[in-house]
């Protein structure tokens, strides 16, 4: 496996300075890897992840990307560097057309974005055939992957998804997967946090268990499905369907 | 040395009516969130009605009733109480913004109406000769300003002491919690909005009530007693003394009015006659600075409510 | 008599609109109401006075009753009060931004800011009347019944290609999109990499050139005076809700609704209540359908 391109050390983080939720996570993740943070609800996964791509304030530990400390780096610094952040709910720009959220997704990159845009229409022929249509009228699915091909406008080396598949039918969650799967293949690094624990795991290569604010154990993602205190405390109890 | 101590009788129940009317204003902003940018609307309104309905007739005028002077002053609340109630039932679901600038829009055509309806409020003449309350009993000008000072104490003592009970309530305890907590707020649905109602409409009948206070006070109403600037310095009353504190909303009034007339008063010496425009300016200016500094460097006022935690950190 | 009223609605409500533009920005994308919006109307119109009293209105061009030296105070009154309105977002909007206060801190702040900034304007200039001009002009029959002056038109027809410019800005440039992308959600154009901070630079400056060149055609037809923006701002308020506030076309028919309903309310109404007709067309607004005519509701 190759060198972790996003290491993040003893993180720190919360809403306020003085309220951390987040009591020193770290994780880490390479070039071409799924990995899925799961965890209870209020364990702050969703805390760690905005933290990470600088959508909220880090009060302790280091994160780099690619060597380089990106710590307290802002949010539109961060999406220049090339990490790529697709949040829980409202994802997408409902007001602006399919094209315009593409655009906006590459609002960091200079230059023609043409190229891009193909690339993203290729990837989501779908999406395509409503280019000039606002977002408003796309199925959940279809947001989704609206929200994944504007993230990827950049380019970024590194996608952080929070709860991609969160309100989606059960079909359409499948699809979201492979989409990510298929992603990481190329070489993206990408980073989720799900509530869809066991499926989540299934395509991922590593996960990360937060409970409290706390990492609670990690490992390869076969690992964490066999063991079974775990399911039971974190997965639910529960076989895949 | 009577001349200073008239003055200082004067300025006090001018104090205690803009008093009343930061009161309303602290029920509806420092208690429950409502910002309303009309609050000169209300005064008007309530000033108007009182006049109207104690104001001997008089054959060129449609209202001017003669009634006594305290059914003046349940008429003004209960004018000022409707006008609020009518605005709040379009604004208070929006968002806090529209119903500032609903307000606003009360307070700019309630001047226009005392402006043009020439048969009900005079027009731009105003309505004189206003009765006040017992002045017959009393000789001279300071003899009626004294009666008329405790009567505004007894009258500000009540508003505050009443207040502080209603707050106190299971009904202010609601209130608190809508303003400090989205969810509370949210699973009170309707009824959250029917209680930010009530306050507002409570409020806006404190700031009639002002009203009717000073046109009795006074003796006479006009249109320029009810400018935009008004609303102003009565907010500025608020924030300067800190809002969500009624002894604050009260400190308030007597610092921003103390301002007010001290500066006027020292760039009339200073600033020669033929200056007086850029002087009223200047004196607009440092009232217009000292709220922005106030937010800016003492965002909770001389004394504010004890701090709370916030729960709107996401923004 | 009713089609002159139009063609005086229409005026006025082109006038409105370039101010409600800026309105509309301030509850979208800064998200707050402005009221200090309507100062920067009045700072665009006797900014523009200053360089006339240098350069002169110059000499009447074609049926105007100014020369190119008008127009060039013009520009120069926009770029001044787009500076003007950052400015003032510098030395007060951005701090309370920063200190994380209440949304309605930034309207007090408004209301603070507007009577500083009028009063400064009595303060240089006084409390009397102003003109760019002195010229008097001799009105065209446009159409049967409607008389317009030269300068009228004028105005009606740079309006026109300012709001057309704008459309497109906002439609085709990348800071457009981004515009329209942080009115929706601020927190999502951060996550696309937006610079909020520029966003709301770019948004003063456009609002404050708007509403600069809004006050130089309200100064044009006839004069200054230090209240002439804020005796406005209730219509740019209406016009901007009216509209609703999902739209550039929202705010300009918004404003051209409410220029109507006030020059046509005379008919109704009598001149005296003109003004307050604005305020009527609010409360209709926010009684029936307060996401706007061209508003999504929420």
């Amino acid at each position: 496996m190759s060198e972790p391109i996003l290491i993040a050390r003893d993180i720190v983080a919360g809403y306020a300075p003085d309220l951390p939720i987040v009591h020193g996570v770290s994780a880490d993740i390479a070039p071409g890897e799924v990995v899925t943070i799961i965890g209870p609800n209020g364990a702050g996964k969703s805390t760690f992840v905005k933290a990470l791509v600088g959508l909220l304030p880090i009060s302790g530990g280091r994160v780099t990307l690619g060597g380089r400390d990106i710590t307290g780096r802002p949010a539109h610094a961060l999406v220049a560097d090339g990490i790529a952040f697709v949040p829980q709910t409202a994802n997408i720009f409902a007001s602006l057309t399919i094209h315009e959220n593409l655009v906006v997704g590459g609002h960091t990159v200079r230059g023609d974005l043409r190229s891009r845009l193909e690339r993203s229409y290729a990837m989501f022929p779908e999406l395509a055939a409503k280019r000039n249509q606002r977002a408003r009228v796309l199925s959940g699915g279809q947001r989704q992957m609206l929200a994944i091909g504007r993230a990827l406008m950049t380019n970024p080396s590194v996608v952080v998804l929070d709860e991609p598949t969160a309100g989606l039918a059960p079909k359409v969650v499948g699809e979201v997967f492979v989409e990510l799967r298929r992603l990481a293949t190329s070489g993206v690094a990408v980073l989720m946090v799900e509530q869809n624990a066991r499926a989540a795991l299934a395509i991922s290569d590593r996960g990360c268990v937060l409970a409290e604010g706390r990492n609670r154990a990690g490992g390869r993602a076969a690992d964490l499905l066999a063991d079974t205190v775990l399911a039971e405390a974190f997965l639910g109890g529960r076989k895949a369907h | 040395m009577i001349g200073i101590f008239s003055y200082l009788v004067f300025f006090a129940c001018i104090v205690l009516i803009l008093g009343v009317m930061t009161l309303g204003l602290n029920l509806q902003w420092g208690y429950t969130g409502l910002f309303n940018a009309g609050v000169v609307g209300f005064y008007a309104i309530g000033a108007y009605a009182h006049a109207i309905l104690v104001t001997a007739p008089r054959p060129d005028l449609i209202g001017n009733f003669g009634l006594p002077w305290i059914v003046g002053i349940a008429g003004a609340m209960a004018a000022s109480a409707l006008a609020a109630w009518i605005i709040g039932l379009a604004t208070i679901r929006l968002r806090g913004d529209y119903l500032a600038i609903a307000t606003f829009g009360i307070a700019t055509t309630i001047q226009l109406v005392t402006l043009n309806w020439d048969s009900l409020t005079g027009g731009a003449q105003g309505l004189p000769a206003i009765p006040r309350p017992l002045s017959t009993w009393f000789g001279s000008p300071l003899g009626f300003n004294l009666f008329y000072l405790g009567l505004l104490i007894a009258i500000v003592g009540l508003v505050y002491w009443a207040l502080e009970r209603i707050l106190r309530s299971p009904w202010g305890r609601v209130l608190k919690a809508i303003r400090e907590d989205e969810t509370a707020a949210i699973a009170l649905g309707k009824s959250a909005q029917s209680f930010r109602l009530q306050a507002f409409v409570l409020g806006s009948t404190l700031m009639g009530l002002a009203g009717a206070l000073y046109v009795s006070f006074i003796g006479f109403v006009s249109p320029f007693d009810f400018l935009p600037i008004l609303t102003f310095q009565i907010w500025a009353m608020l924030i300067v003394g800190g809002s969500g504190n009624n002894k604050g909303a009260l400190l308030g009034a007597l610092t921003i009015w103390g301002i007010w007339a001290a500066s006027g008063v020292l760039i009339a010496k200073l600033v020669p006659p033929a200056y007086a425009a850029q002087g009223g300016a200047v004196q607009v200016i440092l009232i217009g600075l000292l709220l922005v500094a106030s937010l800016l460097f003492r965002p909770r006022g001389l004394i504010g409510e004890v701090p709370v935690v916030s729960r709107h950190a996401d923004d | 008599m009713l089609a002159q009223s139009l063609a005086d609605g229409i005026l006025t409500g082109a006038i409105i609109a370039l101010g409600a533009i800026g309105v509309s920005f301030g509850l979208q994308i800064l998200k707050f109401a402005n009221f200090a919006h309507s100062e920067l109307l009045t700072w665009g119109a006797y900014l523009a006075l200053v360089f006339v009293a240098f350069a002169g209105p110059g000499t009447p061009t074609a049926e105007l009753s100014f020369g190119w030296q008008m127009m060039a105070a013009m520009l120069l009154a926009a770029l001044l009060t787009g500076g003007l309105a950052w400015l003032v977002d510098l030395l007060i909007f951005r701090r309370l931004r920063r200190m994380g206060s209440h949304p309605m801190s930034l309207v007090f702040a408004a209301f603070g800011a507007a009577l500083v900034m009028r009063h400064v304007v009595v303060l240089i200039w006084g409390h009397g009347t102003h003109f760019y001009t002195r010229e008097l002009q001799i009105a065209i029959e446009v159409l049967p019944g409607v008389r317009m002056l030269p300068d009228q038109i004028f105005i009606l027809g740079l309006a026109i290609v300012i709001v057309v410019a704008l459309h497109l800005y906002l439609t085709y440039s990348r800071t457009g999109m981004a515009m329209r992308a942080m009115a929706e959600s601020p927190s999502l154009a951060r996550a696309c990499g937006i610079e909020v901070e520029n966003v709301i630079r770019w948004t003063w400056i456009l609002s404050g050139g708007l509403a600069a060149m809004a006050g130089v055609f309200l100064g044009l037809t006839p004069q200054l005076h230090p209240e002439m923006g804020f005796s406005l701002l209730l219509a740019l308020f209406a016009a901007s809700i009216l509209g609703g506030t999902g739209s550039l076309a929202g705010a300009v028919i918004g404003g051209l609704l409410v220029g109507l309903a006030e020059n046509l309310s005379v008919f109704l109404i009598g001149s005296g209540y003109k003004t307050a007709m604005p305020f009527l067309v609010l409360l209709l607004v926010l009684f029936f359908r307060p996401q706007g005519l061209f508003g999504e509701k929420s």
